[in-house]
């Protein structure tokens, strides 16, 4: 594995992970111009969760005038992203607004009105001598950048680094697979920035102490191919390889990727890192390297607007924040066909109600599909056990077992076989005769799972806090009681030490006494008289 | 003969010593099956199954005295679960208890007078306070037991409903889906 010989070999014989299917591509529709810029919008929403993780935390308040790239929330625990202004202006509230979300559920955003100057604040020093810098100070601009996984799960980059750093890797896996159909912003990117992701791979590898990489490309995208070969050609890398890979999905999952490049499986469970590999997107590295060369944080990104819902198909280069409203308008407008909004793939991607959301760091497309494209899916009939979804899954899953205890809501058996391994990617779902939703049964166990974990958290908690109560109250009343018992003691032994019972209280002895006087007077004066 | 009512003898006694000794040594303090159910219930000690805390409505059904279907907060899931622990059927929820959604408590400050009933009666220590001081409760702790509603002499506690918010929110259930024997339209009827 490590002999340049074997790399090369790589080259030539290619592996093949389970299942996968064959997609319209619709890949052209979107790459007949290039990347225009989608321009300032009237107003910017930027929500503090854009990533895996906890949200940000907002550092500016209402009122406030932000400058480009001036921070304007922080990380929160260890895996979290900053957050920062795409451009200068003012901060007009920090809301709830309507976020990219499965059930259209608003979440805190830091809304921006523009100033139209689009000043730059103070940017960090460029790195240039890269590759003698220490790691940590690569890290630390990394994360400092917010910079997220871009091809759309938006992983904080830099908790994903600094994992790697402690597991013994020994190769760089670079994403640009982009199976999805429609989405065309990595193959772009690649096309026109090859140069620049390159510089990112050198960065990353030296960071992680790696030499070899890995570049997966579908055999769909010949001149982003080209492009990123030339771009290694003038470099130093001598062990970075670009891989064509056939063009079928998912082979942009990771563990897909990293089966068809190099045989290996990634244990069900478990991450790359488990078999000394890690992996980042195309994306991933132009903004690593804009962030080190250029100390510019993850501002903007490259999203493709395509369907046959949109006027003029085509990849924008965006400021995060844009609603995609505006998106829209930068593509030419909706056309008469325009009829389901989706943000990021067909297969994978969320439907959303209506265009007031705001472009996150992981959105990579957004598709304004049509009638033809996206029909409403036919009623669901019952489950006749084809075995169709276990053919196509490419993780080796039984999904009509998991659709059973999924539907059945039998959690324990669902996890049985595996639930967790499924990366969502739909293949079941399209290739069911019976029209099941079958990706929604598994997210709802999903969830549903957590949901119970989290629930089971809480009690384990309250019942801390029960038995705590119990304790400390029983110890106070025993405390109380063994203080009564003593005082009682006390009382106890004191009432012999003072002598007899009719002697002990002096009160009665002075009245006795009194009276003794009395009968004494009288008797002496009875005595007198007589 | 003999031999044999012998050895018979022997080896009852060894097995009565055996068992006997195995007895005290692996002795279990309390009842294993009361801590099982109780590590399903909700531990809100709410007291709507009609028992003061969880623990001794586990205990009661650990003794058979009560039914499995009297926890509110827990819901269908936790009779499902006890059900599943206990080799029971599962049965409906108990008509007299009723299912409220979750919530946690809230004292309106303004109306507070500070006499601490609510404090005395929360079975968490959710809620802060001293005498003649307001009182607040720590919503993360709040288990909505509703226990410190009915001491509180100015009713300036109110339940709030735990609004479903983006973090934990989760997939909705898609729904049954037709059986074979439900479906209409055969294939024969089309053709």
């Amino acid at each position: 594995m490590s002999s340049q010989d074997d790399l090369d070999k790589l080259l030539t014989k290619l592996h093949n992970f389970h299942g996968g299917l064959h997609l319209p591509e619709h890949k052209q529709e979107s790459l007949q111009h290039p990347i225009a810029d989608a321009g300032l919008p009237q107003q910017l929403v930027i929500p503090l969760r854009q990533h895996i993780g906890r949200a940000a935390k907002a550092t500016v308040k209402a009122g406030d005038k932000v400058l480009k790239g001036e921070r304007i929330a922080e990380a929160e625990g260890a895996i979290s992203a900053p957050v920062h202004a795409p451009t200068s202006g003012t901060v007009k509230a920090i809301e709830v607004h309507a976020i990219p979300h499965p059930a259209a559920l608003p979440d805190t955003c830091i809304v921006i009105e523009p100033d139209g100057n689009d000043q730059w604040t103070e940017k960090p020093a460029a790195i240039l001598d890269y590759l003698s810098a220490s790691p940590d100070i690569l890290l630390q601009r990394i994360h400092n950048s917010g910079i997220v996984g871009m091809g759309g799960a938006a992983f904080p980059s830099h908790a994903k680094l600094l994992y790697g750093l402690k597991r013994n890797l020994h190769t760089l896996i670079i994403n640009g697979a982009e199976c999805e159909p429609y989405i065309t912003c990595d193959d772009i990117l690649m096309q026109e920035r090859a140069d620049d992701i390159v510089t990112g791979i050198e960065i990353i590898l030296h960071l992680l102490g790696l030499e070899r990489c890995l570049i997966g490309i579908e055999d769909n995208k010949p001149d982003a191919i080209a492009a990123m070969q030339q771009a290694i050609k003038v470099t130093s890398l001598k062990r970075t390889r670009v891989i064509e890979i056939p063009t079928i999905y998912p082979s942009g999952g990771e563990k897909q990727l990293i089966q068809l490049m190099t045989g290996e499986e990634v244990p069900s469970d478990g991450l790359p890192a488990d078999i000394g590999m890690v992996c980042h997107n195309v994306g991933t590295m132009a903004a690593v390297r804009d962030a080190v060369l250029d100390g510019r944080p993850l501002i903007s990104r490259i999203v493709t607007i395509s369907g046959e819902g949109i006027s003029e198909p085509r990849n924008l280069h965006a400021l995060i924040g844009t609603p995609i409203s505006h998106l829209i308008q930068a593509a030419g407008g909706y056309t008469d066909k325009a009829r389901q909004l989706v943000y990021g793939g067909p297969m994978m991607g969320i439907s959303l109600p209506d265009d007031q959301v705001p472009l996150t760091k992981g959105g990579n497309c957004v598709l304004a599909l049509s009638e033809n494209e996206a029909p409403d899916p036919e009623k669901a009939r019952a489950c006749i056990r084809c075995g169709k979804c276990a053919d196509v899954c490419p993780v080796k899953l039984l999904p009509q077992q998991l659709y059973w205890y999924s539907h059945a809501k039998d959690f324990d058996k669902v996890q049985d076989y595996n639930l967790f391994d499924c990366i969502e990617c739909g293949c079941c779902t399209h290739v069911c005769p019976s029209n099941i939703q079958l990706v929604h049964y598994f997210r709802f166990a999903k969830t549903e799972i957590w949901k119970q974990e989290e629930e089971k958290r809480k009690a384990d908690h309250a019942r801390r806090r029960h038995e705590a109560r119990t304790a400390r109250l029983e110890r106070i009343a025993a405390e109380r009681k063994s203080r009564l018992r003593k005082k009682k003691e006390d009382l106890e032994q004191k009432k012999p030490a003072a002598g007899k019972a009719d002697a002990g209280d002096p009160k009665k002895a002075a009245i006795e006494a009194a009276m003794k006087r009395v009968a004494d007077k009288k008797k002496a004066a009875q005595e007198k008289q007589q | 003969m003999l031999s044999a009512i012998l050895t018979m003898t022997i080896l009852a006694s060894l097995f009565g010593l055996l068992l006997g000794y195995a007895a005290v040594r692996f002795h279990i303090e309390g009842d294993p099956i009361a801590d099982q159910i109780d590590q399903m219930l909700p531990q809100t000690q709410c007291g709507q199954c009609g028992h003061p805390g969880c623990r001794p409505y586990a205990d009661a059904i650990a003794r058979g005295e009560d039914e499995i279907n009297k926890c509110a907060p827990g819901g269908h899931e936790t009779i499902i679960a006890l059900a599943d622990l206990l080799g029971r059927d599962p049965i409906a929820m108990d008509e007299d208890i009723e299912i409220r959604p979750p919530s946690v408590a809230i004292i309106i400050e303004e109306d507070c007078i500070g006499c601490t009933l609510c404090i005395q009666a929360c079975p968490v220590d959710a809620i802060l306070g001293a005498a003649k001081q307001m009182h607040s409760v720590i919503e993360s702790e709040c288990t909505g037991c509703e226990l410190c509603l009915p001491p509180c002499p100015v009713e300036c506690i109110v339940m709030e409903p735990i609004e479903a918010d983006i973090r934990s929110w989760s997939w909705p259930y898609p729904g049954d889906q037709p059986q074979l024997a439900q479906e209409e339209t055969p294939v024969e009827a089309q053709a």
